[in-house]
């Protein structure tokens, strides 16, 4: 049976090698021109725990990381009860015949990698013939994985040949092993390999990027899952003249340094998941009310608390909105794919110069380190925006009122004309304290004003004139849109509407939601935020919700949004 | 009440150490602009909350830039500033509830750096903008009106705090004396690194230390703040230790260390690091 799409997911321990089988797959397809997407969980631990890696490969885009698994490679038995349930109909299960028997006839069969890889005189190939049994379940060619072995193991020092010939031997004795069960779970469909260039990188590395192509210049982090990645770009990329990045003691002193940036004139970002972002608290309602353009990224995992660190849930979207005391809503971007990632950290940087104010940034365990081939930016396509400042000589003041009916006024930077007071107390024009109300009124006016000026982020309206609209955000993106793709291929008269600016809405979004319709926001919290924020502002939107610290499938989101349909949902 | 800006609706009361703080730093920041050749706008004062924090805009004439932050997190803020354009001087101003209290884990982190900034810190040993709290500079036994029975914690002992967080310039003095100390704090601003100018700065409100400090002569009461003796070698942790194991408030510079700042160590960092475009960034990404 032709097939387009395969998942194939390794599950055991943490430090069994278990990302590194699923990465080496990915890539191994990616190069043979098809379209990857991995998925992992894992315990907050550095070793040991259970684990899982997966890749789900296809033809065409990976959306999300799919319904079930196709090929469940099981380490242990553990690995094999808590997954099998995944397994889909027509599913194969290997499981590691060193370390438990499972009873004859079921939809598996026992392999003893570490044995064979032995048998090839490097006992470090095991999880290629593990990837060889895969590659045989599915029609996988083999000399796509052979050129793969050949390029990773090039590495120009002595020994190389040996190595790669090794590796190459392991997978036949997997192909091997998998023959001989007589077991086949499909035949994968030839690629349809792009005709434009491919970069392989996870949702972490590209904000990282993008915030760079925008002119980042200034980093301070604390290591905290599912962000640290972030730091540890930062440490290996962010150097040269005029930049600066650097560790800090905790998240207060990340966003207070942001400021103190901010201030001189830098390009500045911190990222952080839950834990840390309530500690920026109090930050960030200094940045919002003494103006300064720093971005915040928020990783989000699963909360309350310590939470899930390294889960997947989209429940920080109320503190990113309104992170701190008093009158504040923040402008914030949530990508919902690898590629949004990159262009939303473009974005947040161009936005924070544009309204000199702070931006929130928010991402989630999701699409952290997911990895995906996607399209190459093209940098020289990103803008770079920088803050209008002063010279000598200008007559506006820093915290002049402002009324959208002018260019904002620019922001003096220290060493140059235009000295203030950035001032966390009301204020006058120059910074200095004051309670008078004609200040407070004309500044928080000013401070929320400024919000009509960001616009530029990405956004999807198709059949807005449906009675029912999905508008999902974040990374339940990818399976809503598969949801969706299903449900009108059911012939269910629904609409689909996306946003990466979550505040302000693009108006073309407003426009759909002021129509009154029915939204269905498929959201990874128990509150159903989105829905509640977008009811807040009297649109007729309700949640379908997931809290299980794993991505929606989207079959399962077909069953309740049909369910509400059937429901009798009408505008 | 600012004389240029009227409408600042912020004053300290009368006879307030932080006049003569506000005084010197006015004078060392002026005679920092002049000695360097640099405007009074390359200066950042970065004031916390608390009666301390409004010295950012009760400095007079020409006017350096401030922040007016959030309390306890001057430190952070002024490490951002300075890593943001090393070109500043950058001068935190801060008070001992501000500093030492909720601010305090900050300390720590800015002596292991060496970061290049100056703190003048204004120790009235009472919280006075809130009226009248304990601060962790008040005495054990302290009666105020958060510890009506008396503070049943032992102070801080803030130099020696100082000194064993390799902080690697400190001073000690009053408000008395503005012209003295703005000699000390612009010798803390040339320092290159972590310097810390800590005044004592009676509250005449809630804890009038003038007497206690400088004592009555007249009546051959001795205060308890003494000079500095003359063959004091402050570049000896040992005097500094010395120094500090006497009681009383020291008048001077106790502790002072050359060595390399957080910019200077990084820009030796800069030789082995990286030096990438973009593009080269982007394509180590690339499918192949």
């Amino acid at each position: 049976m032709d097939k387009h799409d395969f998942v194939i997911r390794f599950a055991g321990e943490g430090g069994q090698g278990l990302v590194t089988s699923a990465d080496a797959l990915a890539r191994a397809a990616a190069q043979a021109g098809y379209f990857v997407q991995t998925h992992s969980t894992f315990p907050s631990q550095i070793m040991g725990g259970p684990a899982s890696s997966q890749v789900r490969i296809s033809t065409t885009p990976v959306l999300s990381s799919g319904d079930g698994v196709d090929v469940l490679v099981a380490l242990n038995q553990y690995a094999y009860d808590h997954h099998n349930e995944d397994l889909l109909p027509g599913g194969v299960t290997v499981y590691n015949a060193e370390e438990y028997e499972l009873p004859e006839g079921g939809s598996y069969f026992g392999i003893k990698a570490d044995e064979l890889a032995k048998s090839t005189g490097n006992a470090r190939a095991a999880n290629m013939v593990t990837i060889g049994a895969v590659a045989q379940l599915i029609d996988f060619k083999l000399e796509e994985i052979d050129a793969f072995i050949t390029q990773r193991f090039t590495r120009g020092r002595d020994g190389d040949a040996e190595i790669i010939e090794a590796n190459i031997k392991a997978v036949r004795l997997g192909v091997e092993v998998a023959s001989t069960s007589g077991f086949k779970v499909g035949q994968l469909e030839p690629a349809n390999a792009p005709d434009y260039k491919q970069i392989v990188i996870t949702g972490n590395a590209a904000l990282s990027m993008g915030a760079v192509a925008a002119g980042l210049d200034f980093y301070a982090g604390y290591p905290i899952s599912p962000a640290t990645t972030v730091l540890v770009w930062m440490e290996n990329n962010l150097w040269g003249e005029g930049r600066f990045v650097h560790q800090v003691a905790s998240e207060i002193e990340a966003i207070n340094a942001l400021i103190g940036a901010g201030f001189a004139g830098k390009k500045a970002m911190t990222a952080t998941a839950g834990p840390g972002f309530s500690l920026m608290s109090e930050g960030l309602g200094l940045a919002w009310m003494a103006e300064i353009p720093l971005v915040v990224t928020n990783v989000q995992r699963g909360g309350p608390a310590t939470g899930l660190p390294t889960k997947s849930e989209q429940s920080d979207l109320f503190t990113c909105m309104h992170p701190a005391h008093g009158d504040i809503k923040m402008p914030v971007l949530a990508p919902g794919t690898i590629e949004e990632c990159f262009f939303a950290g473009a974005l947040a940087t161009n936005w924070a110069e544009r309204y000199q104010g702070p931006v929130i940034l928010v991402s989630e365990f999701g699409l952290a380190e997911r990895g995906e081939n996607i399209r190459r930016p093209d940098l020289s396509k990103i803008s770079i925006e920088s803050r209008a400042t002063v010279s000598e000589g200008d007559t506006g003041k820093r915290y002049d009122s402002w009324d959208a009916s002018t260019a904002l006024g620019g922001m003096p930077i220290p060493g140059g004309a235009g000295a203030y007071v950035a001032n966390g107390s009301e204020h006058d024009e120059i910074g200095d304290t004051t309670h008078l109300p004609r200040h407070h009124v004309r500044l928080m006016e000013r401070r929320f004003k400024k919000l009509d000026l960001l616009d530029g982020a990405h956004y999807e309206i198709e059949n807005a004139e449906a009675d029912v609209i999905i508008m999902p955000w974040g990374s339940s993106k990818g399976p809503a849109r598969e949801a969706y793709d299903r449900l009108l291929d059911q012939g269910e008269n629904v609409g689909w509407l996306y946003s990466v600016a979550l505040n302000p809405l693009p108006e073309e979004v407003k426009d759909v939601l002021k129509s009154g319709k029915k939204i269905i926001v498929p959201e990874l919290n128990y509150l159903g935020q989105w829905s509640a924020l977008l009811r807040m502002e009297g649109y007729n939107a309700e949640s379908v919700i997931q809290y299980t610290g794993l991505p929606f499938r989207p079959a399962d989101l077909v069953t309740k949004i049909s369910e509400r349909i059937g429901a009798g949902v009408t505008a | 009440m600012s004389k240029r800006n009227p409408e600042y609706d912020f004053a300290w009361c009368p006879g307030c150490g932080d006049f003569g703080v506000r005084r010197a730093l006015q004078v060392a920041l002026e005679g920092y602009s002049v000695e360097h050749e640099k405007p009074q706008a390359n200066n950042v004062v970065v004031a916390g909350i608390g009666c301390s924090g409004n010295m950012v805009h009760l400095v007079e004439g020409d006017q350096p830039f401030g922040i007016h932050g959030i309390h306890g997190r001057s430190l952070p803020i002024a490490f951002g500033v300075q890593q943001g354009n090393p070109k500043l001087n950058t001068v935190v101003v801060a008070g001992d509830g501000d500093f030492l209290s909720i601010g305090g884990e900050h300390l720590g982190p800015a002596a292991n750096r060496n970061v290049n900034i100056t703190a003048v810190v204004m120790d009235n040993g009472v919280y006075g903008l809130t009226k009248g709290q304990s601060s962790p500079t008040s005495e054990f036994g302290a009666v105020t009106t958060s510890t009506p029975l008396g503070k049943i914690e032992t102070p801080v002992s803030p130099l020696k705090l100082y000194m064993s967080i390799g902080v690697t310039y400190i001073a000690s003095y009053y408000s008395s004396k503005p012209r003295v100390l703005a000699k000390m704090i612009q010798e803390a601003m040339n320092h290159d690194g972590f310097s810390i100018v800590h005044v004592q700065s009676p509250c005449t409100t809630y804890n009038d230390t003038y007497d206690i400090l400088k004592g009555k002569p007249k009546e051959g009461i001795k205060g308890l703040a003494f000079e500095i003796p003359e063959d004091h070698d402050p570049s000896s942790v040992e005097d500094a230790n010395d120094l500090l194991s006497r009681p009383g408030v020291p008048l001077g510079v106790i502790f002072k260390k050359e060595g390399k700042t957080l910019q200077d160590r990084y820009e030796d960092l800069m030789a082995r690091a990286p030096k990438r475009t973009n593009d080269e960034l982007m394509d180590s990404y690339l499918l192949q």
